[in-house]
This record gives C-alpha cells, structure tokens and sequence, in this order.
C-alpha cells in the first residue's frame, strides 16, 4: 500500500507552503519525476530477477510483466537492491510519460484515505492523541489591541490546572478541555486589562485610502507600473471612473487552527494543520531558540484551509503549554478563536479610470489599496495603463485567502468592465472580446457564454437579469454567466455556467470538485460575507451571525472544463472564486439597474 | 463530577464527568473517538451530529447527563466489522470528501435519514442536511452521494 505524507520535516523535503496555486505546477511535476525513478528502478530488479534486459519489460498494474509473468511492485520494492539504494543509484531525468500516452494521470481517481475519512477513523491535527495528553486553552483580550495589565493564576491552580504566564500569554492544561476552559474562565474574571482605541468596519475603504503608504519602496511598498502615456491618452478620449470596495472575510474553516506538541528531552515536535510545515517549524526554532533539528513538524491531512492556515500561532500556543505541563498538550481554537484571532483577507478599495475609442479601451488606470497584488494587471489589450498599489496601515490582522488579491483585484476590474461596455454600447461579451489577445480568456468566455446561451435572448425584466465575468491568476482561467433574481434585499442566484481551463486536466472529477467548491465558496463573499467589527470586538464572529453558504444556497450550475493537454497543468483551487462577485454584481445591475460597486451584494445589518 | 453510563456503539462504557460537560468531549476525549468532530459548539454547524437512541443530534449541545442510560451512536459505530454502510459507500463512490472534515456529520445524518425516510425526495435530503456546514463546498457530491445511497436501497429492497 502506497501512503501520502503531507509534510513531516523530520523526513519530507522542504517544498515551500501549499500556496499561491503551487501545487500542481511545482509540487506535481516532482512527485511525477519521483514516480518515474521508482519506477525504473523496479523495473531494474525485475530485470535482474528474470535475467532480462530492462527494455523488454513493461509495466502496468502496479506491476512488471514480461511474456504473461508478473511481479508486483510490493514484491519488488521488498528487493535488497532497493532497500540499500542510495542517492547515487536513483536514476536521474528518467522521461515522463506523455501526456499523450497518460493512463494514470488524466482519469479519474478516487482519494486513497476516503475509507479512513468515511469510517471516522482518520486522525485530523484535532484527534492526535499522545500518551498522557492535555488539553490546552488560552486567554484571549477582549478587544482587539488590548494589554494585559494583571492576572491571578491562583484559582486556576486551584482547579488543578497547569497555568502558564509568559508575557501576553496566558493558558491552562488540565486532564479535559472542560476542566482547562474552567480552570480559564476563573482566570479570566481576574484580568484586568488596557485597552486603546480601535476603528471600526464603518466607512473603511475612505479609512484605507487615509491610511494608505503612498512613498517609499521595499518589497511590501507601494507599486507603480506604467506603460505609454495615460494621462494624454485619457484627456483625449474622455475620463470614465469609478471606485469599488471590499470588505473583511474570514477563511472560516470547518477544521479551527490545531496542534498537538510534545516535548521530549529538549526536542520539540508539533502535529499541526498548517499550509507551511517549515515555516511554522522557524517560528518554532524563534520562539524556543531550538535548532531545526530539535524541531520537527508533522502535518496530518488537515481540515481545508482556504489560504487562512499559513502561521504557526497554535503550534507555538500548544508547544508554550506543554512545555510547562511536562506533557503532550492538544490545542484548538475554538470557533470564535477562529473568526475573532486568524488573520482575516483584506479589506480594500480601488479606484479604476479608462478612456474609450468606440469599442477599444485607450487608457487604463487602476490604484488598489491594500487588496494584494495578485491579479492587479489587466488582462485586456491597452496601450496606455497605469497599475498602482498601496499597502495600507490595516485596522485588522491580514493574510492570504483563496485568490488573494486577485478576487477584489477583478472585483473591481471585471465590474468597471461591464460599466465601460455600457459606455461603449456594446454588449458585456462583446466587449470583452474586442479588448482581448488573450486567447485562452477568449476561449473560456466563449465557452461559458456558448453553454449560458448568452446571444440567445437572455432572461430580462422582473428583476431578472444575467451577467458575466471572467478573469486569470497563476495559469489558470475563469468565465463565469450568471442569471440572478432580486427581490427586496435579497438576490437569488437563478443559474450559473462556469468555464474553466488550467492546461492539461490531471483528474477530472477533483478538477470539477475544486472548481465548483471555489465557486460555491465564492458566493459567501459575493452575496452575504462582511466582518463588521467596532470599538476593538467583531460584531459577528459566529456561525449565527456570519452566514455562509449551505446546501440550499448552491444555485443550478453548469461547469465546462476545458482540457489543453498541449499546455502545463497549473491550478485550480483559487481562481475560480476570482469571477464570482463580478458576475454577480454585473447580473444585479442588469436587474435593477443599480450598480453595485461594493461586497458584499446583500449586505445585512445584524 | 457523577458517574454516567452511555451504551456507544453498541458497548456499555461509563465515565465520571461533570453533568454539563458536552457529549463531544466525552466522546473524543473520554472514549477516545475522535470522529465526530468540533466545528462550532454552538449548533450551527452539524460537524459534531450522532446519533441518540437513534435520532440525529448535535453533541457540542448535548450535556453527558442528558443521555445516561441512553444509546449513543458515533461515525465509528455506524458500521458492523469491516461492512461499510450504504451511505459511507456512496460517499466514496461519490468522491464527495475534499477534506473530509465535515463528512463524519453528514453521513450520521444522512444514514438516520434514510432510516426514516428510505425514499427521501430532494427537498427532503435538503431539509435534513441543510443545518450541515461543509467549507470546501462539496455540497454537489454530498448531495449525489446521498441519492445515490437511497437508490441503492431501493435497488436492494426490489
Ligand atoms: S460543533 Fe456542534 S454544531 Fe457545530
Ligand atoms: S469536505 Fe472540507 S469541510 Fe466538507
């Protein structure tokens, strides 16, 4: 039986962070190499086995077969020869298959732990277990930016629990995670805290702009990229503009943050839910001043993470905790841990001007702030653009989300696309396509629109209306038709028909499940997701108050992937959130007649 | 702390808790299984959802006392030796996992709801499983594996 490790640093290489779409491009094509020199190097014991020459084998099954004999890779790898195989004798730059002659790659293949995940037997960061293991909790500020200015730890010693005080930190280990949040709750009464003022979620895309770093270089500086001569090209065609926002969402993941740490004579290791197995491990090294080789972290599969499980704040919460107790300590966050003290996507606002010649875009000037910078260049042809960042000086803690920059980077391009059609007269698609050389956007345009119907006679009036967005980030490309219904507040995402092409399609199913996930994750920001938060507390940090999207919520989809075997598989899991809001927000419009320029598109006041 | 006596999947085993302590915690902590999951504890999330005496409920509201005496069944306990259940089944066909976290809860559901209702329509899978959460937004193949198990069933009665 063949297992998958994730990541464990004690034996896995490093290979960076499961981020930025990486995974297929650059994650895939080593494993692939990996598979191969494997795969010669049983058939080399094969060979000598039967006394043969390696080129009359062949191989299928899991198997080495020559003239109806076979012997199987699980007997293989038992061989001498390969168990004492040593760097030297691992064959290098074996071919790859062609993805012409694929017949593993490219077919449908199941997950190998869906048994284990169905039975309720996998191990998830949250279920490890050790021999004689705590359970941790920790004290949190009630507001955002408050200090501790004292605390008595007596009660909680009392209670049994092992309570532990460095700096900031407070937590407790007790036998249950009733007994560690009473022993806690008793601690927490005592607090006494400094606080300092905090703003709130009202008005924060002016608060940005205010706060926005506008000089200065360095690689999280401002950016300025500027090619030909907007500002002639738009006081010749006449200034279009519009400015856009969006606000905070949190990754909310089904899994909260969570370790297990355990020390033993000096050394540390830590299971984890972390998309950076070796990062966390360095802040590991920082926090306890260990060695890389006294550290070690292991990363079961985890619970999804979005983009919002990079940093190692539980590993070293839970490493604090067992240090002090002497024993293996079990850490998760609780739900509202999760959404009050993860790092959020960020909020953002842009301000996006065009100059039009009949149907082509002239000029282009785009200035987002604080989004991230994926994602912010156009995709359409113009031969005057200036692209601007500005990071700001954020109210709440930041990090990446699925797509990152690139889902209010074309937020607000994608809709200022649908404006400038408006202007021009030509309809959405139409105008796309006459400002693209892009043939691989052009193509999933014309492929969701063709399977939408979108020249046929579209849905129209009673509220109804249909809009498109498309957009590409890291190799891979989106369209997205949609057809929505808006009733009083609330828009009801009637249809949509999504086209998506990454190159060559490794497995066709979890290719449509990313996709579509994406998609229907998607929605949550689109329609209904908004941080609200005032005087230093969220305003919505639970389930109850922040709606996600459910089963009743996923809408009649229709999801084409189209399949480019000529070209290099990239990923798939961020970019097709990246067309969601756009075409949505275009659909409204369409509908009413309203531009919406900010998300989200039915927000609530809870 | 007092002494409670829960028949989990099927075995007599009994613990020394504090009335109010979740049955989540019970279970992942005192009887060690861990596969019903913590999601939210406050209801919203279905990821901790087992059965009692048969009916579906959610664990992270349920305090131990409440179910002394009573039979408990987990993720774990669904199935007989190695025989998975139909439902657990169709989930694999389905490939309806991304990350699985979410699936222990929804099978639980989905198999006390074919119990009851062997022939659901789709609104009615959609009333049971709505209240469940699943981040990766797998719901399509949740959804497929849920009728294709009811088929199944239907196959197997004919
Ligand atoms: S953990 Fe029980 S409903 Fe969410
Ligand atoms: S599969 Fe990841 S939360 Fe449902």
């Amino acid at each position: 039986m063949l297992q998958v490790m994730l990541a464990d640093t004690a034996i896995t290489p490093d290979d960076g962070s499961t981020a930025g779409s990486r995974t297929t491009p650059a994650t895939v094509p080593v494993v692939r190499r990996a598979c191969a020199a494997a795969r010669e190097m049983l058939v080399r014991v094969a060979a000598d086995e039967w006394n043969l020459d390696m080129s009359q084998l062949r191989v299928e099954e899991g198997a080495v077969a020559h003239a109806g004999k076979r012997l199987v890779y699980a007997h293989l790898a038992r061989s001498k020869q390969l168990t004492a195989a040593s760097d030297n004798t691992v064959p290098r730059g074996v071919p790859l298959t062609k993805t012409a002659d694929w017949s593993v790659l490219g077919r449908t293949l199941l997950k190998t732990n869906a048994r284990e995940i169905v039975d309720g037997t996998h191990r998830y960061p949250s279920d490890i277990v050790r021999p004689g293991m705590l359970y941790g909790a920790v004290l949190r500020p009630p507001r955002y930016g408050a200090l501790l200015d004292s605390v008595d730890l007596t009660r909680g010693k009392e209670l049994g629990a092992v309570v532990v005080r460095d700096g900031e930190f407070v937590g407790c280990a007790a036998k249950t995670s009733y007994e560690a949040r009473a022993a806690l709750e008793a601690i927490r009464r005592t607090a006494r805290w400094r606080t300092a003022p905090h703003p709130s979620s009202e008005r924060l895309g002016a608060y940005l702009k205010r706060r926005a770093q506008r000089s200065g270089g360095g690689r999280r500086g401002p950016r300025r990229r500027e090619s030909g001569d907007v500002e002639a090209a738009l006081a010749a065609a006449g200034t279009i503009e519009a400015s856009y926002e969006i606000p905070y969402v949190q990754h909310a993941p089904m899994e909260p943050r969570a370790a297990v740490a355990e020390w033993d004579q000096g050394r540390l290791t830590v299971w984890t839910g972390t998309q950076r197995p070796f990062g966390v491990r360095e802040q590991l090294q920082q926090a306890f001043r260990l060695p890389a080789g006294r550290t070690r972290v292991v990363v079961p599969d985890t619970g999804g993470g979005f983009g919002g499980k990079h940093t190692g704040e539980v590993a070293i919460e839970a490493a604090r905790l067992a240090r002090a107790a002497d024993a293996p300590v079990s850490l998760r966050w609780t739900r509202s841990e999760e959404f009050v003290w993860a790092y959020f996507r960020p909020a953002a606002a842009f301000e996006a001007r065009a100059g039009l010649s009949g149907e082509k875009i002239v000029a282009w000037d785009f200035a987002a702030y604080n989004p991230g910078t994926a994602g912010i260049e156009t995709p359409y042809a113009v031969p005057n653009v200036r692209t601007q960042y500005f990071p700001c000086d954020a109210p709440l803690r930041e990090g990446s989300y699925r797509g990152i920059g690139a889902v209010g980077n074309n937020f607000a391009r994608e809709v200022f696309m649908d404006e400038l059609a408006g202007v021009s007269g030509l309809d959405p698609l139409a105008f796309r396509l006459a400002n693209l050389d892009d043939d691989r956007l052009a193509a999933v345009l014309r492929a969701a629109a063709s399977r939408f119907g979108w020249s046929q006679s579209r849905p129209s009036g009673q509220n109804r209306g249909t809009g498109i967005a498309a957009g590409f980030e890291k190799g891979s490309y989106i369209a997205i038709c949609a057809q929505v219904r808006v009733e009083g507040g609330a828009t009801e995402v009637e249809r949509l028909v999504s086209a998506f092409e990454c190159g060559a399609i490794l497995n066709p199913r979890n290719l449509q499940a990313q996709v579509e996930g994406c998609i229907i994750q998607g929605l949550g920001p689109a329609l209904d997701e908004e941080i609200r938060f005032a005087d230093g507390r969220l305003l919505n940090g639970s389930f109850t108050r922040y709606p996600l999207p459910r089963f009743r919520d996923v809408p009649p989809m229709e999801t084409v992937l189209l399949d480019r075997p000529d070209i290099e598989p990239a990923g798939a899991g961020e970019t097709p959130i990246i067309a969601v809001a756009p075409a949505l927000a275009n659909a409204v419009f369409a509908a009413t007649g309203r531009r919406r320029r900010s998300l989200p598109l039915q927000p609530r006041a809870n | 702390m007092a002494r409670f006596t829960i028949r989990i999947n099927r075995e007599e085993r009994s613990t020394e808790s504090p009335p109010n302590r979740p049955l989540l915690e019970v279970v992942r902590e005192d009887f060690g299984l861990t596969g019903t999951k913590y999601g939210c504890g406050e209801g919203q999330c279905r990821a901790c959802t087992v059965l009692i005496n048969d009916l579906p409920a959610v664990s992270c509201l349920t305090p131990v006392s409440s179910v002394d005496g009573k039979s408990v069944t987990t993720i774990e306990g669904l199935s007989t030796g190695d025989q998975l259940t139909g439902v657990q089944q169709a989930f694999i066909d389905m490939d309806a996992a991304q990350c699985g976290y979410c699936i222990p809860g929804m099978i639980v559901e989905a198999a006390a709801l074919l119990k009851r209702n062997p022939r659901p329509h789709r609104s009615e899978i959609l009333d049971a499983m709505n209240p469940h959460l699943c981040r990766c937004c797998g719901y399509r193949n949740i959804l497929s594996s849920v009728e294709l198990a009811a088929r199944a069933l239907e196959a197997n009665d004919a």
